[in-house]
């Protein structure tokens, strides 16, 4: 069958299952829309949260991105997963026990206050937009790639999908949507993995094949051989970095941090019944995204391998169909500035920007690009990261299913990550805006209609943030963690373990945190540009490790107001000791 | 992370197991948390140069660490926490 039959077929098969699904767990109650009745198992609840973190960004991006800087990209792997290790140890089960339904229900009740609530909302929309914008620009490109329609229809077909399962069935539908949405990414990313760890190394385990020596006879190690490759053409040595060391610590800490703070993963941990399942929750979820980001550093270092050997000092006319392909994708070209028909590839960028191509042909049959050539570089093409993802299985000549199975895997990824941001924003709209600050008097099913309404301006106002980005994916992506790790999570944090945190402590901390991290990334990525170069960066922090000092200042200012103003109520002291015990957990939804 | 002193406090009314359950969740968590920062921060990046010159099989040791040992660790990290502490709390009957 042709590989775009099988693309269509994959796809619609799979959105079918997502459908279904949303039906057969449609939310009748408030309760089961919030956090899905309170009852998930913690295994089921671990995958669910896997599928909701592992974005876009993490499927089609991160093994680019590991690609192309090597030892740097580490901060997202480490970055990425240790955030869990502080979701599980300092968060989840505490907030379980607490036993709401929103990130700002905890703040405004335990800092006794409807401003700190109205604080926390504004926080975590900020985060959930920013994050989500990142999330339909993934559907959209990856519509475009496999389905041949523009970004725009991509867009709108992604908001049509989700909009199916997260307006009708809530977080209960959502759940279990994603995790059928995590078995059909993980299945695409480690199909092509395996293959591609095999074909090189003789193991098909991608983590222990990165390890291996290649089996073309030459006893050299995959990464040594990489090195080495990479040293010849004028790059870095890849197992070695170029950032330094301050901002490797502070990208890797506001990333964690970051993961600690996302409501859309701390809300997953309230919909398990008791809280000793909140922390065996979180290790499952670790495991299922180990899965995927232990893999991802191999499909890296071997995308990058077969790219050079399969491109550099290739005639044009010779090269594998892929390169054509993805050519008339835009995410390659090629620029022929010796004019011997021969790709050379080499460190820097062969001409500046994105490629515009004049629709002509070159005397090899490449299509010609109008960009002026970087005199600076004998680099002569152009690769979007994200290829290393998108093309695997045609650069090792993998069959159509495999591609097909691709495409499905990288919509469920955007799809799932972006329904629990819609989520967490139509409940902080409904529940936390509406039924807590402004209408208590509001009925329960008023406040689902209301919540259904949230849920569907909030998919109007992403799919416009998808067709209109604000700026490259992951770019994006970064803006969420440096946000959430300055104002939500030391607010969370301290109401657990500072017992005399009070109410004017946690606002003025959450504010003093948002605004310092904002301004920096606004400075430095929006209005100056130019300037964004390390001499420029308070310490040598880069816009992407700023979170870091934005939750200094956070608990900083926090904690010095905490200490010039009243005492913490009695009931709240009482709120804080029953939280940390996990006795009567269950029962907490009742209320 | 240190504990809070106004537990001592008899306004709070904490009771005596529920004070001794907190203070052995704190140390764990401190136990924890250093090798979390350890594996991580200290092998994967400060110490990183350092341990390259030791491999694991074709990975440089600091490398490994970056890109796939301290995942591994962190996996270990929570089921750890997750066995201690259910014993932490049968032993002050505080369980759920």
């Amino acid at each position: 069958m042709e590989t775009q039959t099988l693309i269509y077929l994959f796809v619609g098969a799979s959105f079918a299952l997502y459908i279904g699904i949303a039906i057969w767990s449609r939310a009748g109650s408030t309760k089961e829309f919030y956090v899905a009745g309170g009852g998930v198992n913690p295994v089921v609840n671990g995958m669910a949260t896997a599928a909701d973190w592992m974005s876009a960004a993490s499927f089609l991006s991160m093994a680019g991105l590991i690609a192309f800087m090597g030892y740097d990209a580490s901060v997202y792997l480490m970055g990425w997963t240790g955030g869990f290790v502080m979701l599980a140890l300092l968060l989840a089960p505490y907030l379980r026990k607490f036993g709401q339904f929103t990130v700002p229900d905890f703040i405004g009740t335990r800092y006794y206050s409807k401003t700190a609530r109205v604080v926390a909302v504004i926080c975590l929309i900020f985060i959930s937009f920013t994050y989500i914008a990142g999330q339909m620009r993934g559907v959209g490109i990856v519509f475009s790639q496999f389905l041949q329609v523009d970004i725009t229809m991509g867009v709108i077909i992604g908001m049509g999908i989700v909009f199916i399962y997260a307006v009708l069935g809530g977080m209960k539908g959502i759940t279990y949507t994603q995790v059928a949405q995590y078995c059909v990414l993980i299945t695409a990313y480690m199909v092509p993995a395996f293959f591609i760890s095999f074909m090189l190394t003789d193991n098909p385990l991608p983590q222990l094949g990165l390890g291996s020596q290649l089996n073309d006879g030459s006893g050299t190690y995959v990464l040594q051989k990489l090195d080495n490759l990479l040293v010849e053409l004028g790059f870095n040595q890849y197992t070695a970095g170029t950032k330094s060391t301050i901002d490797m610590f502070c990208i890797t800490m506001a990333l964690m941090v970051g993961t600690a703070g996302l409501p859309h993963v701390i809300v997953r941990f309230f919909t398990v019944p008791k809280a000793s399942d909140a922390r065996k929750s979180a290790g499952w979820a670790l495991v299922f995204i180990a899965l995927l980001y232990t893999t991802a550093p191999a499909i890296g270092a071997f995308g990058m391998y077969n790219f050079i050997n399969q491109t550099n000092e290739t005639e044009y006319a010779e090269a594998d169909s892929w390169f054509k392909n993805w050519e008339g994708a835009d995410l390659i070209a090629w620029q022929d500035k010796n004019e011997d028909g021969v790709m050379q590839y080499r460190a820097g960028n062969a001409f500046e920007g994105k490629p515009e191509f004049t629709g002509e042909t070159g005397p090899s049959g490449e299509r010609i690009v109008a960009n002026a050539p970087n005199p600076d570089t004998a680099n002569e093409v152009y690769v979007d990261r994200d290829i290393m993802v998108l093309a695997n299985p045609e650069i090792a000549n993998l069959p159509g299913w495999v591609v097909a199975l691709m495409a499905a895997g990288g919509l469920a990824a955007a799809l799932s990550t972006a329904a629990g941001l819609l989520l967490v924003i139509s409940s902080s709209v409904s529940h936390d805006l509406l039924k807590s600050t402004f209408a208590p008097n509001i009925s329960a099913k008023s406040e689902l209609l209301a919540a259904r309404a949230a849920a569907t301006a909030a998919i109007v106002v992403a799919g416009y943030l998808g067709i209109y980005p604000p700026g490259w994916v992951a770019q994006v992506v970064a803006f969420a963690f440096g946000l959430a790790a300055s104002s939500l999570f030391p607010a969370i944090f301290m109401g657990i373990f500072f017992k005399s945190m009070n109410k004017e402590g946690a606002i003025a901390g959450m504010i003093s945190g948002l605004v310092f991290t904002f301004s920096y990334i606004v400075y430095f990525k929006l209005m100056a540009p130019d300037l964004n170069v390390a001499e420029n960066w308070l310490f040598g922090i880069s816009p992407e490790g700023i979170g870091v000092i934005g939750m200094l200042i956070n608990f900083g200012i926090a904690i010095a107001v905490a200490s010039v103003t009243a005492k913490t109520p009695l009931e709240i002291r009482k709120l804080v000791d029953s939280i940390r015990v996990p006795r009567g957990a269950g029962d907490a939804h009742a209320h | 992370m240190a504990d809070n002193s106004n537990d001592e406090v008899p306004e709070t009314e904490t009771n005596a197991a529920e004070g001794a359950y907190w203070r052995e969740n704190i140390r764990l968590l401190v136990t924890l948390m250093s090798i979390w920062f350890i594996c991580s921060f200290g092998a994967g990046i400060l110490f990183r140069d350092w341990l390259d010159q030791f491999s694991i099989g074709g990975y440089p040791l600091g490398f490994w660490f970056a890109q796939q040992g301290s995942i591994y660790i962190f996996i270990a990290l929570i089921f750890v926490y997750v066995i201690r502490m259910k014993k932490i709390e049968r032993k002050f009957d505080l369980d759920d």
